[in-house]
């Protein structure tokens, strides 16, 4: 097919906003989906997103669309993950693309996550046309919405298209949208080969699968071809599209989106962003350049994961290496605590991966987990003008040995109503905030831009600033810099002994009431046991606050007779079950949500 | 076989705001219909069960009291005649003070039962009314007075604590008001709030005003030492009694003793084959009246070795006495320590648990924390 019969586009949108729905409805309207084949959300694979209503991994799929003009058109439809902490995947995908649909939920607008994947398709050259969906529902306000989009994104709004994806309305405008609005591909088939790797993942019989954007030249079954960045080669072994299912093709030429299975074993070495050309050999010339714009993804949010019954440290370890396979983004080393035992220390992209990875763990490999509190990379310097990084509290080398610490530092795009200017501002503040810029968006919304340390990031920023706005705030940041900052441990004594796992970093002039806060949620949290628990919260030796847990008083069932026994047994043994699920640490036994109390502090 | 007998009554005036026992204020058939059902059930198993013996016989609801004296009399009889009903049985029906009249009371006795259980649950009307009875404190007591001028000879009676809005204060006004009657047998359970009653409903909006657990264990404890000193004798973690007034009958239940249940939702057990087996009567009156006249009697579960082994646990260490370690060893050939390693020898040393040679019982810190103990045995 000629090159100018091919469109390659994205759906951008927020989450809820409908993508997922929609990108079903464009498959069965082309027919790539079949009524029977018919399953709600086809891109979405895993369970976790489909539940969460989220995209994890891309998924990409070509349709073929006979248009009102008559010509046969192949578009591919590149589909980016979804949430914040894959904002360098999604620019990789739209990379690929010369085109996107704005997704815009006809009621809720335009939320900050759309406007950050919105801005990083305009910067990526994307024509970009928007879309109204749940046009259907009586909350719609098109004409608000319209305006909103034209004033804060600065596009032409005004021709956008009035969908429903849950209805199938606007199906064929859209697809004849795509046709007219978004350009051709550019490139030349006879140019040495260029593709972009936009994504890639594990599959269990294949090996490492990858999706690529042939921009230049032509890529066919049986050719030799090496990854820039890695600086690595394999044999093309298998080259084909998504339609939607795997299907073999002999090539795939300039402008073309398609899968190369290349016999790469590990999914780290082929990263997202990678520029694939031809190894010169049998007469093939390498390209002369590789895209710009490659990085490496480096976890950023840390935690531990431990298993409640240590015997399952093994099958951790195992499903860590499993998750791994297809995850290059995420980070594991094995740890040990004190209190904890032997564990795992991971790093993630963001808190929402981090989460992630933690169900899929709990329920893919049924495990039990106690996650400790998520903390970010420290760069310490040392008197000796040594500087190590540390990625958990209890790796903090002891004060006289510290000269200064850094901690990071993020870009944080809040989009917020008008009325919560004054409560988000003062949330950016107390969590030690350099205010950038404040942006009059409409005449009801204003993006407020903020310099934060992550470490505030990842505690409790995100929920809080969902309460203070009633939900309608929404976060996107981008990492900035490391920066030097008042830093100090604090342990947290459980009956006298310190526990390693709850120690934490934080800012000194934060260090008394949140210590105080702490072990006062501690104690909601911590069930009474045979004896008092005792919690405190300490800086070096010295206690900044304490609470006790009291003794258990009373746990009879008062009743139990012959038509009770078999309930009561399993009312007992779900008490049973529950104390299960309890980390024994000396001979308390705390519960999973002790370990993230911190996260849970409400002010 | 031998065996005690439970007969079910699941009709009710109206319903207790706490109770989540099988009983309705209307079950969409008569008592007569009921009875019939009852005798008929007794009549067509008596043949599949055999009984030789039956030490104990125990009428429970629900409310009891709404049958007739003739109407127990007639079922009291065909167990007599068909399930060996034994010459010294103990025969227990329980009682709603707001149903009965000292006729009533003197039928019961010349029908066979020797026993009431008086539900008295508390000797303040306010709280009698939260609690949805239907009587008044001074009809409770009146109907204790009527049981021992109609010649009963063994009354229980029972008391609820942990009420909403009650004080520790008032709970020892409870106890004091009880042993006044002078009753045989005192049952006293701390309130359990259930899932779909409207106490459960209640609870679940913010309503009820519970004790907090340490006044909910100081009146537990005041239960204890009140009643012992007044010479009761705690025989179970909720029941009292003067001496050789235990309720036979129930003490079954605990030491995994026969027992077949007739009426809508009974519960049988019975240890004649294997390690014993549990099943159930429907709950539903038109399931119940269904198998009773098609003769098909519900499925039992049976128990496996193990779980026999964890309900000799669990069910005979709610009494003081607790268990007999060599019994364990006879019946199921093994040592309670092998089954459960470490658990003994963790609840004696933290002082939950007693043991002297063969014989293992609850210390008075056990029973307050009677569910931690049990759940080591499961």
């Amino acid at each position: 097919m000629s090159i100018e019969n091919i469109r390659n586009f994205s759906i951008i949108a927020h989450i809820d906003h409908g993508k997922s729905t929609l990108a079903d409805r464009l498959l069965e309207y082309t027919g790539a989906l079949s009524d029977r084949e018919k399953q709600d959300q086809f891109l979405d694979k895993m369970d976790l997103e489909r539940e969460r209503g989220i995209t994890i991994k891309a998924q990409t799929v070509r349709l073929n669309y006979t248009a009102n003009n008559g010509t046969t058109y192949i578009l591919n439809l590149i589909d980016t993950p979804g949430h914040v902490d894959f904002t360098y995947e999604v620019s990789r995908s739209l990379a690929a693309c010369e085109g996107g649909l704005l997704v815009v939920d006809a009621s809720q607008g335009v939320e900050a996550q759309t406007l950050a994947n919105v801005y990083l398709a305009l910067d990526n050259n994307l024509e970009v046309f928007p879309v109204l969906n749940k046009i259907d529902l009586p909350a719609a306000e098109p004409e608000r919405v319209i305006q909103e989009i034209e004033d804060i994104i600065g596009i032409d709004a005004h021709g956008a298209v009035l969908a429903s994806a849950k209805e199938g309305i606007g199906t064929h405008e859209i697809l004849e949208e795509i046709v007219s609005k978004i350009p051709a591909p550019k490139g030349d088939p006879a140019a040495p080969l260029k593709a972009l790797l936009f994504d890639s993942w594990y599959d269990q019989y294949q090996g490492v699968i990858i999706l690529v954007r042939i921009f230049d030249g032509i890529l066919t079954k049986g050719d030799r071809i090496q990854l820039m960045a890695t600086n690595s080669s394999y044999e093309a072994l298998k080259v084909g599209v998504f339609s939607p299912v795997m299907t073999e093709v002999k090539s795939l030429s300039a402008g073309e989106v398609g899968f190369v299975i290349a016999g790469i074993k590990d999914v780290a070495d082929a990263k997202v962003g990678d520029t694939v050309t031809h190894v010169p050999i049998q007469g093939k010339k390498p390209c002369a350049a590789a895209f710009p714009g490659f990085k490496e993804v480096k976890p950023m949010v840390f935690s531990g994961l431990y298993p409640i019954d240590t015997s399952q440290y093994e099958q951790l370890r195992d499903a860590l290496a499993k998750l791994k396979l297809n995850d290059s983004s995420f980070s594991y080393e094995p740890e040990t605590s004190i209190a904890l035992g032997f564990g795992f220390r991971c790093g993630f992209l963001g808190l929402l991966h981090m989460e992630i990875i933690q169900e899929r763990l709990e329920r893919e490999f049924n495990l039990d987990l106690i996650t400790t509190a998520p903390t970010v990379v420290y760069r310490i310097h040392r008197t000796d003008g040594a500087m190590t990084q540390i990625e958990s509290a209890a790796r903090m080398p002891e004060p006289q040995f510290i000269d200064y610490i850094e901690e990071p530092f993020i870009l944080a795009h809040i989009h917020v109503p008008n009325d919560y200017i004054g409560t988000v501002l003062a949330l950016c503040e107390e969590k030690r905030g350099v205010q950038r810029e404040i942006k009059f968006l409409t005449q009801t919304r204003v993006m407020i831009i903020y310099e934060l340390p992550l470490n505030e990031i990842v505690l409790d920023f995100y929920d809080r600033l969902k309460s203070i706005s009633k939900g309608y705030a929404s976060l996107d940041y981008e990492h900035l810099d490391f920066r030097k900052s008042e830093l100090i441990r604090m342990n947290i004594l459980i009956n006298n002994e310190t526990v390693d796992a709850l120690s934490l970093i934080i800012h000194r002039d934060k260090a008394y009431y949140r210590g105080r806060d702490l072990v006062k949620k501690m104690k909601e949290l911590i069930p009474r046991q045979m004896f008092e628990v005792a919690i405190q919260a300490a800086i070096g030796n010295k206690v900044i606050a304490r609470e006790s847990v009291k003794a258990l008083r009373k746990d009879v069932l008062a009743k139990c007779y012959g038509g009770d026994i078999s309930r009561k047994r399993k009312l007992l043994e779900k008490q049973k079950e529950g104390k299960k699920r309890m980390k024994n640490v000396g001979n308390v036994e705390l519960p999973q949500e002790a370990f993230l109390a911190i996260l849970k502090i409400e002010d | 076989m031998k065996s005690s007998l439970y007969i079910h009554t699941p009709f009710c005036v109206r319903k207790c705001s706490y109770c989540d026992f099988n009983s309705s204020e209307d079950p969409g058939i008569s008592l007569d219909e009921y009875v019939l059902l009852l005798i008929n059930e007794l009549s067509s198993e008596a043949g599949r069960f055999k009984v030789e013996s039956a030490p104990t016989l125990y009428f429970g609801g629900g409310t009891p009291s709404l049958l007739s004296a003739r109407q127990v009399a007639a079922v009291v009889q065909v167990v007599r005649e068909q399930y060996g009903l034994e010459k010294d049985a103990e025969v227990t029906l329980e009682v709603n003070p707001g149903t009965v009249t000292p006729e009533l009371l003197e039928g019961y006795l010349a029908g066979g039962i020797n026993r009431l259980s008086i539900g008295i649950q508390s000797f303040q009307d306010d709280k009698l009314r939260s609690l949805g009875r239907i009587h008044t404190s001074e009809e409770a007591k009146d109907a204790v007075r009527m049981a021992r001028k109609a010649g009963f000879r063994s009354i229980g009676i029972d008391l609820i604590n942990s009420l909403s809005g009650q004080t520790l204060q008032e709970w020892a006004t409870e106890l004091q008001e009880a042993i006044a009657l002078q009753p045989d047998h005192i049952s006293a359970y701390g309130l359990t709030v259930e899932e779909g009653t409207p106490f459960g409903a209640m609870a679940e909006r913010g309503e009820l005003d519970l004790p907090d657990e340490e006044t909910s264990a100081a009146m537990f404890e005041l239960t204890s030492s009140f009643l012992r000193s007044s010479g009761y004798e705690q025989y179970e973690i909720s029941n009292f009694a003067l001496p050789g007034c235990r309720s036979r009958h129930n003490q079954g239940y605990w030491r995994r003793g026969n027992y077949l249940g007739f009426g809508a939702g009974a519960h049988s057990f019975s240890r004649e084959q294997g390690f014993g087996a549990r099943w159930e009567n429907p709950q539903q009156m038109s399931d119940y009246a269904e198998t009773v006249r098609r003769c098909r009697p519900p499925v039992a579960a049976t128990l496996l070795r193990r779980e026999a082994m964890e309900e000799f646990f669990f069910l005979g260490l709610r009494l003081l006495d607790g268990v007999d370690l060599d019994a364990f060893k006879i019946e199921f050939g093994t040592h309670a320590e092998e089954e459960f390693p470490g658990v003994i020898e963790r609840m004696t040393a933290s002082g939950l648990l007693v043991r002297d040679g063969g014989q293992l019982w609850m210390s008075a810190h056990g029973l307050i924390l009677a569910n931690r103990v049990l759940c080591e045995f499961l």
